[in-house]
């Protein structure tokens, strides 16, 4: 008996009963289909986080005001009150001696205000007053026009570069560029328009208006202290470096000695989105466990079907066996005929898989993974071998004059 | 002929290889070793109380000694056996067929002890020496004629082309060569018996062992089939029959008789060389209206 001959025959008994067939087949198609949609969803939400992290700039960390993470300033008074951050700060840290590992400082202040333009208002989200190494620190481009300059910093100019949302609302479809708008009652004339990032939380990161720092300390917030500093570290890599060094350079200068007793916060974009990233793949692992389960159902189906066929065919058994069949033969037979379903079925399952993956799923665009769709058809064949196996060597144990007898 | 077959795995603790004539049988030299040897053979289902016996005599009083069923079958001989229901016949039709093993006795089928061997040389025995033809025809549902007649070869290894040539060859022997892609569905009765037929022959097996082969079939397919066994036979295939009916047994040139497990009658109707009784009447009759 050669394998064509087997496969032949194997064809031949699938072909015989060819809805149940096509049912065991869907049992499979399912199973494979939604493991490799279902881990190409959480692929897919993973790498949406991954591309806004790219987005925000894995190089920027930002200094904020305020206590570490449970930093303990119960201690023994000793602490002295929060020191603000301050444009010195900013230029301590941007001393290229002292912090090696720091590409660029930009230190900056938020506010909000309404913004007018021919009768538009429109209440900007975030007016951030900066040092134009913000754009890059950011990965903030400009679409049309141009970044403001460091020397518009140095003579305070009343220029602004707005976001993708803000010129829409304001301008509508005209060119914003070289135009003027008031904000918060000081008119500013619009530089550039920064390329839209898109939304992924709650803030529209489009929906912002950049403009020199003196210039906005000037207008609304005063000269004290800013925000936070946006710090660019030299590379992705030299982040922790450049953590270590603004930590020690503004310890220094707030006069701080206890490490645990900070009274301003470093972190990383990176560090935000991790947390997130980890509640993705808890996500993923868990949909994969549920199509995993459904591709263990569909082997089931496989194994029922195959006992069906055993126990129909035992005189048909009998008789090959009595013609000369060995043991191996009809064993042979019964397994290729059940991995013939699982390969039949996985195999329209992968096609299947791949085809909604190219759909939006409850907005999340998904991303195969090419291990996913490998395994899971592998597994899917393996498991028509295992779960026909003992079918197969029921069948084949048959003795033939038992089996004859059966009607 | 046969390629050999059983050189592959001898069982532990026998002396002699198998596919060798035993010794302890005596045996003229140089005439065949007879195609069935059976000696004190029993069967018995079921343990213990519970234990029926389906072969073999009742212990004898006066000596204890159980008489088992003795039987030989030369090579060319066509035997009819036959017996009421539960008789045993069927019992020792599967038994000479290697469908089920002995409880005890030896059985040596073409010289060959057929009580050593393990299910893969079973299933090359069932496949090489034997041809079986049932009652109920057992063709494989769903499979065309000429693919049921390569079935046995296929089992056997045989090439694609040369399998087709052989089953061609069987299926025109029965007069169904205009029928090679019929399924069993498609024919009638009388031709699904001959594709049986043709299935049993192709493997050229030592002997036909045949289970009431007529027994499904009207006067007329009865007739066809038979005269397919006479011709068979008359040209030196061994064939055992089992039947109940006297017409069949006619053909045959012995008759067996069991009752309960023995065989109680052994007649001879015909020289083991030459033609079956049918055809030798039919000459006859056909020579005696020439005349």
């Amino acid at each position: 008996m050669n394998p064509f001959q087997t496969l032949r025959f194997a064809f031949g008994g699938l072909a015989a009963n060819k809805v149940r067939s096509a049912l065991t087949m869907l049992g499979v198609l399912i199973g494979v289909a939604a493991v490799i949609l279902l881990l190409a969803v959480g692929n897919g939400s993973s790498q949406a986080v991954k591309d806004s992290i790219e987005k925000l700039g894995t190089n920027a960390l930002t200094v904020s005001s305020g206590s570490g993470f449970g930093g303990s300033r119960s201690g023994s008074g000793s602490a002295s009150a929060t020191k603000p951050l301050t444009v010195e700060d900013a230029r301590a840290l941007a001393d290229p001696s002292a912090a090696p590992h720091i590409e660029s400082v930009a230190p900056e202040v938020t506010t909000s205000q309404t913004a007018l333009n021919e009768g538009t208002s429109h209440t900007v989200g975030q007016v951030v007053g900066t040092y134009p190494a913000y754009f890059k620190a950011s990965n903030s481009k400009v679409a049309k026009g141009d970044y403001f300059s460091g020397d518009d910093v140095l003579a305070s100019r009343k220029v602004a570069v707005i976001g993708a949302t803000t010129a829409t609302d304001l301008f509508g479809t005209a060119d914003p560029v070289g135009k003027k708008m008031v904000l918060g009652g000081t008119p500013f004339t619009v530089v550039g328009v920064l390329a839209a990032k898109g939304g992924t939380g709650f803030q529209d990161p489009d929906d912002v208006v950049v403009a020199p720092l003196p210039t906005v300390q000037n207008a609304f917030t005063g000269f004290g202290s800013v925000s936070q500093i946006l710090v660019e570290a030299k590379s992705a890599e030299a982040t922790t470096e450049a953590q270590g060094e603004i930590t020690t350079v503004l310890m220094g200068r707030h006069g701080i000695k206890d490490p645990a007793a900070l009274d301003f916060r470093v972190s990383s974009q990176e560090s935000l989105l991790t947390t997130q990233a980890d509640t993705n793949k808890t996500f993923t692992v868990l949909l994969g466990a549920v199509a995993a389960i459904s591709l263990l159902v569909g082997g089931i189906g496989i194994t029922n079907i195959m006992l069906v066929t055993v126990t129909e065919r035992t005189r048909e058994i009998g008789i090959r066996k009595a013609i000369g069949a060995p043991r191996g033969v009809i064993l042979g037979q019964f397994l290729a005929e059940s991995t013939l379903l699982s390969l039949i079925g996985g195999g329209l399952g992968v096609a299947a898989g791949l085809i909604g993956s190219h759909f939006t799923i409850v907005g999340i665009k998904p991303v195969v993974i090419p291990e996913s769709v490998v395994g899971a058809f592998a597994i899917a064949v393996v498991i028509g071998l295992f779960f026909g196996g003992y079918p197969a060597n029921r069948a084949a144990s048959l003795r033939p004059i038992e089996a004859l007898r059966h009607e | 002929m046969t390629p050999p077959l059983w050189p592959r795995r001898a069982p532990s603790g026998r002396t002699t290889p198998i596919g060798q004539p035993t010794a302890g049988v005596p045996r003229r030299p140089g005439t065949p070793p007879p195609v069935i040897e059976v000696r004190a053979l029993f069967k018995t289902y079921g343990h213990g109380d519970a234990s029926v016996r389906a072969l073999g005599g009742p212990p004898d009083p006066a000596t204890g000694r159980q008489p088992g069923v003795e039987l030989r079958v030369e090579q060319g001989d066509f035997v009819a056996v036959m017996g009421s229901s539960g008789s045993g016949k069927s019992t020792l039709m599967n038994i000479l067929g290697c469908l089920d093993v002995p409880t005890s006795g030896r059985y040596l089928l073409d010289g060959i002890d057929v009580g050593g061997l393990d299910e893969h040389q079973l299933s090359l025995v069932r496949n090489r020496k034997i041809g079986f033809v049932f009652q109920s025809f057992n063709l494989v549902p769903r499979t065309s004629a000429v693919a049921q007649v390569e079935l046995p070869l296929a089992y056997a290894g045989v090439k694609a082309a040369e399998r087709r040539r052989r089953a061609v060859a069987a299926l025109t022997l029965v007069g169904l060569a205009e029928r090679l892609d019929h399924r069993p569905n498609e024919l009638s009765g009388g031709q699904q018996q001959r594709v049986a037929v043709a299935r049993a022959l192709v493997t050229t097996p030592a002997m036909l062992l045949a289970d009431e082969p007529t027994g499904n079939l009207d006067s007329h397919s009865t007739e066809e089939v038979l005269a397919l066994v006479d011709r068979l036979n008359a040209s030196g295939r061994t064939v055992v029959l089992i039947t109940h009916e006297d017409e069949v047994a006619r053909h045959a040139k012995r008759v067996l008789r069991l009752v309960d497990g023995q065989i109680v009658e052994d007649v001879r109707q015909a020289p083991v060389g030459g033609p079956p009784p049918a055809m030798r009447e039919r000459a006859h009759s056909v020579a005696g209206g020439l005349r």
